[in-house]
């Protein structure tokens, strides 16, 4: 086994113990990326020097023995809508190819700070907006378990990059499921905090009320390390909160024995495609004979979710937008005769096809006369679903669902944006209410395609989500990177 | 001031005041005026990707404590919200303003003007954010944008249309720049923008229950330019009206060098800002008790102040107005009156004569006020008032005071400006001048009454200026009149 294969908590162990320095881990990780990159397609921007600097300095660190936090020295691969200092982040738009930040964002510092070691910035539908990392300006990244298909999105380069072993641990944005869309398409666990537990200075804005910064690895404990690294109050965002009860260090114990599951069967509807119920049944079976406490629910807000998800996030987008004008950084268009043409012609040539569709959306949902029927009418929506989840979890100590209505799809295939945005349909629920929803492999289709499972929990219950997880991880036995089962890399390690 | 026959004049306000904090509304940057282009700014207050606003509470608090200044109901739960347009100088592309719940709303002010008291209504005071500025050059036919003003916190206090002519709407403006320098709310400097306005005139048929057509004018900025807006838009709709047309609900921009309005926006064309809850920043929830801590706290009020300089000190309203102008001159009278030594009258004939003078001639009010203090000016009137020392000495001391900073007793006594004020010495210069001065007697004895006066001078050079002059004039008047009571004629009769 190369050292990029293994997880973030068993490379921080060896790195403890010192039968492997963080430069090796890089090296292994870097030689990957030379192999794999040119057909995954994860990344924007590569920073190998920088990454090599970090390494040698988390080394020397630890040769003078200084006792570092637990994940020094670990690989992290960034979605770039997330600012870094000095290093490009461009959302994937033309608007901002050429921005760089002049300021780390918190989550940046924080990975700075406990010595992890940054790879690079991850490819991204545009601002976020979309679900199959097909709306990016510069490329289109592939899906390591086929890359004949989509990724998932919009965080979708950092799934990519984590699957292929381009990564050991990865940052994304969850503001309607791109963080577990994307975990679920590719066969990783990802979380959607909590609103409010991550701070979000830094990360580029497209819906503020509803977005999120989450972790994603390929291993439960994992993503719980980094997220007890991210989470927390942070001064510079006053949505934050202070976590009343997580606390990663404590150990966990795996077990589901007593725990009431919700299985809410708006989430089970015809538009769930066979092999994902299937997988989801027998998963929801090995928890019951577990001692799981299985019932189903009814959340009938749930259908109406999707919808007010696009009233609220394209309204709230089409104002945190607005600030792209030309006039300050970002895209500048070549002619324009007046202040209004500079604005039209920036905006029109810097944005692509799917974002002008939400400016204008959320522009046209916020206007007079119409915000009362659909930005007013969406939130008195959003009040409902979050009423109806507290009630939920006045019976239930978690809910589980499927991630995605089906596995990734092939490039190219999902035309309308209408067919694309149902792609959202389970994920965006958490999102609208403010909840905590992790995303992890549940098994395979027939084209050997892993399949999503999502648990939802109140707020503030990622821990009780983490247990779950890890108790299932362990009994499917861990998930597997794809390259074990459809090796995609050519033969003979030839460079791509 | 104009008239308009026939018609109610409505006028309404939109007071915009920078607050005087120590940071941003939003951030950690500065806040103060004059830092190079650009200096004073941050990822936050240049809406940099990413970047998230933070309240300021020391913003919020300013806003309350002038919003119960003002007689407001306080909203203990509010939010902010986003009032959305394009412009250069807005570098998010959306304000941070309130919208559908301001901190501060239905409040009044008392106004008392051209002798009448009335009530001016407060419809609400919300919280914003300042936007950049932009600075036009002909010469290279570009603009350069500054965003140091970015982020400064504002609010703005938006009145119900009750004032009803441009005297009245000085009178309020002046007020509220009052209320705010006296609560140290905000610098109000005028020339750095400080204290802007925007106003709104309506004519109404008299006798009419609904109001006329609203018109609003922006870019009026200075209360001296707002007086003439007014003035301007009142003219216009009577114009308007009397030739049988109908007046438009429009925006116009007030041009303040040409004296005229120009025609900004119709209502078809009005902005749509598409507000909506600002979703970066939570609820404002303030504290019951600390919202009535904070009432405890309001001093008196420049408005209840104007009130009791007219009513019990007795000034006219102009006089009023202008010792309020100050607050160091109003603390001045304030505080002398208080030792009870003199009436506050005349400390403020004082104050309005002597020392704005000298302010006038460019002496600083701070020194002025360190050396001037209670105590001395008190000191200083009544040596004057008792007939210690006489006007003309008077003026002499205070000009000595502020150079050399004594006490006036002290000064009194350093210079001999003690008035001669013995009846019995002054007798005998009286006698002495009117032996002298024969024909100047003759004179007043045949009518030519002025002849007192040179009779007056000349007692008063007997004694090198400082005879008491009043006493003075009594005694010649008393030996011109009555030569018997002397007790020795004139050598002519």
């Amino acid at each position: 086994m190369e050292l990029y294969e293994y997880t973030a908590s068993a490379l921080s162990d060896l790195l403890q113990t010192g039968e492997c320095s963080s430069v090796e881990v890089l090296e292994s990780v870097w030689d990957r990326i030379t192999r794999t990159e040119g057909k995954i397609k994860a990344y924007l921007t590569l920073t190998k020097k920088e990454a090599f600097h970090q390494a040698e300095e988390i080394d020397r660190r630890r040769a003078y023995g200084e006792s570092l936090p637990p994940l020094a020295g670990i690989p992290i691969a960034v979605k770039d809508n997330i600012c870094t200092k000095g290093v490009k982040t461009t959302c994937a738009s033309r608007m901002l190819q050429d921005f760089v930040s002049p300021y780390d964002a918190a989550v940046i510092e924080r990975c700075k700070e406990s010595g992890m070691v940054l790879l690079g910035k991850t490819n991204l539908d545009e601002f976020g907006m979309g679900s199959s990392c097909e709306h990016s300006h510069f490329q289109i990244t592939s899906n390591p378990w086929d890359t004949g298909r989509v990724p998932g999105g919009s965080s979708g380069g950092s799934a990519a990059a984590l699957a292929a072993g381009e990564a050991v641990l990865a940052l994304g944005s969850d503001t309607g499921g791109s963080v577990r869309l994307p975990a679920s398409y590719c066969g990783l666990v990802g979380l959607k905090p909590t609103y409010g537990t991550v701070s979000r200075y830094g990360l580029v804005a497209f819906a503020s009320s509803l977005e999120q910064i989450g972790p994603m690895g390929r291993s439960v404990e994992d993503v719980r390390l980094l997220y007890s690294l991210l989470c927390g109050k942070d001064p510079k965002d006053a949505t934050t909160l202070e976590h009343p009860s997580f606390d990663g260090k404590q150990r966990l114990f795996p077990s589901v024995k007593g725990k009431r599951i919700g299985i809410p069967k708006e989430y089970y509807s015809s538009q769930i495609a066979k092999p994902v119920k299937e997988n989801l049944r027998a998963a929801l079976t090995l928890l019951e004979r577990e001692g799981a406490v299985l019932q189903e629910i009814s959340l009938p807000g749930t259908q109406g979710a999707l919808a007010a998800y696009y009233l609220i996030s394209s309204a709230e987008a089409s104002s945190n937008l607005a600030r792209y004008d030309g006039v300050k950084y970002g895209y500048r268009a070549k002619s324009f005769a007046s202040l209004e043409e500079l604005y039209q012609n920036s905006r029109s040539e810097g944005f692509g096809k799917e974002v002008k569709r939400r400016i204008l959306l959320g522009g046209f949902v916020l206007s007079a006369g119409y915000q009362e029927k659909y930005y007013k009418r969406a939130k008195e929506l959003q009040r409902q679903i979050i009423g109806e989840y507290q009630r939920a979890f006045e019976t239930c100590d978690l809910l589980i669902t499927p991630t995605a209505p089906d596995t990734a799809f092939p490039i190219g295939e999902k035309q309308s944006a209408a067919q694309m945005y149902l792609s959202d349909i389970c994920t965006v629920p958490a999102n609208i209410a403010g909840l905590p929803a992790l995303s992890l492999p549940c098994g395979y289709d027939k084209n050997g395609l892993p399949v999503g499972m999502q648990l939802i929990g109140p707020k503030f219950s990622e821990e009780r989500l983490f247990e779950a997880a890890l108790y299932y991880e362990q009994a499917a036995g861990g998930f597997p990177m794809p390259d074990r089962m459809r090796p995609f890399e050519r033969k003979g390690g030839e460079k791509l | 001031m104009t008239e308009a026959k026939g018609y109610d004049i409505h006028i309404g306000l939109e007071v915009h005041a920078q607050l005087n904090t120590e940071t941003k509304v939003f951030c950690a940057c500065k806040n103060s005026f004059g830092a190079p282009i650009n200096a004073q700014c941050c990822p936050v207050c240049m809406g940099l990707p990413g970047a998230l606003p933070v309240l300021n509470q020391k913003a919020v608090e300013k806003a309350v404590f002038m919003g119960l200044a003002l007689n407001c109901q306080i909203n203990l739960v509010s939010h902010m919200d986003r009032k959305n347009y394009f412009y250069p100088d807005l570098p998010k592309a959306y304000q941070i303003s309130q919208f559908d719940r301001p901190l501060c709303e239905k409040g009044w002010l008392p106004l008392l003007c051209g002798g009448k008291e009335k009530r001016i209504g407060i419809e609400r005071i919300h919280l914003e954010e300042d936007a950049g500025k932009l600075t036009h050059s002909d010469q290279t036919g570009k603009t350069i944008v500054d965003f140091n003003r970015c982020g400064v916190p504002l609010i703005e206090i938006v009145t119900a249309p009750d004032l009803s002519s441009s005297d009245e709407a000085k009178a309020f403006l002046d007020t509220i720049k009052r209320t705010l320098q006296f609560l140290e709310l905000s610098d109000c400097k005028m020339e750095e923008g400080a204290l802007r306005c925007d106003v709104n005139v309506s004519l109404t048929p008299c006798g009419s229950q609904t109001l006329g057509t609203r018109v609003e004018m922006k870019n009026v900025n200075t209360f001296s330019g707002a007086v003439r807006a007014i003035e301007f838009e009142i003219k216009r709709q009577v114009h308007i009206l009397t030739q049988g047309g109908t007046v438009t609900q429009e925006t116009r921009r007030w041009d303040d060098q040409k004296g005229i309005s120009i025609l900004l926006r119709t209502k078809e064309e009005a902005a749509d800002y598409r507000f909506f809850p600002e979703p970066d920043l939570g609820q404002i929830v303030l504290e019951k008790e600390s919202v009535e801590h904070l009432k405890k706290s309001l001093p008196e009020l420049p408005a209840q102040k104007f009130m009791r300089f007219v009513d019990t000190f007795g000034f006219s309203e102009k006089e009023a107005n202008a010792l309020l102008d100050s607050q160091g001159k109003c603390a001045l009278l304030e505080e002398t009156a208080a030792l009870g030594e003199c009436s506050p009258k005349s400390i403020g004939n004082w104050i309005l004569g002597d020392v704005s003078r000298k302010l006038k001639e460019g002496e600083s009010e701070e020194i002025l006020l360190r050396r001037l203090t209670p105590v001395r000016l008190s000191q200083l009137i009544s040596l004057t008032e008792k007939g210690t020392i006489s006007s003309t000495a008077g003026k002499k001391v205070f000009a000595l005071l502020l150079q050399e900073d004594k006490d006036p007793q002290e000064l009194v006594e350093k210079y001999g400006l003690q008035q001669i004020s013995d009846e019995n010495l002054l007798r005998q210069v009286v006698q002495t001048v009117l032996a002298q001065q024969e024909k100047s007697v003759l004179d007043y004895q045949n009518g030519k009454k002025n002849a007192l006066g040179f009779l007056v001078g000349q007692c008063m050079r007997e004694t090198k200026g400082k005879g008491n002059p009043e006493m003075i004039s009594r005694l010649l008047l008393e030996a011109l009149n009555h030569p018997e009571s002397t007790g020795r004629l004139p050598k002519m009769l």
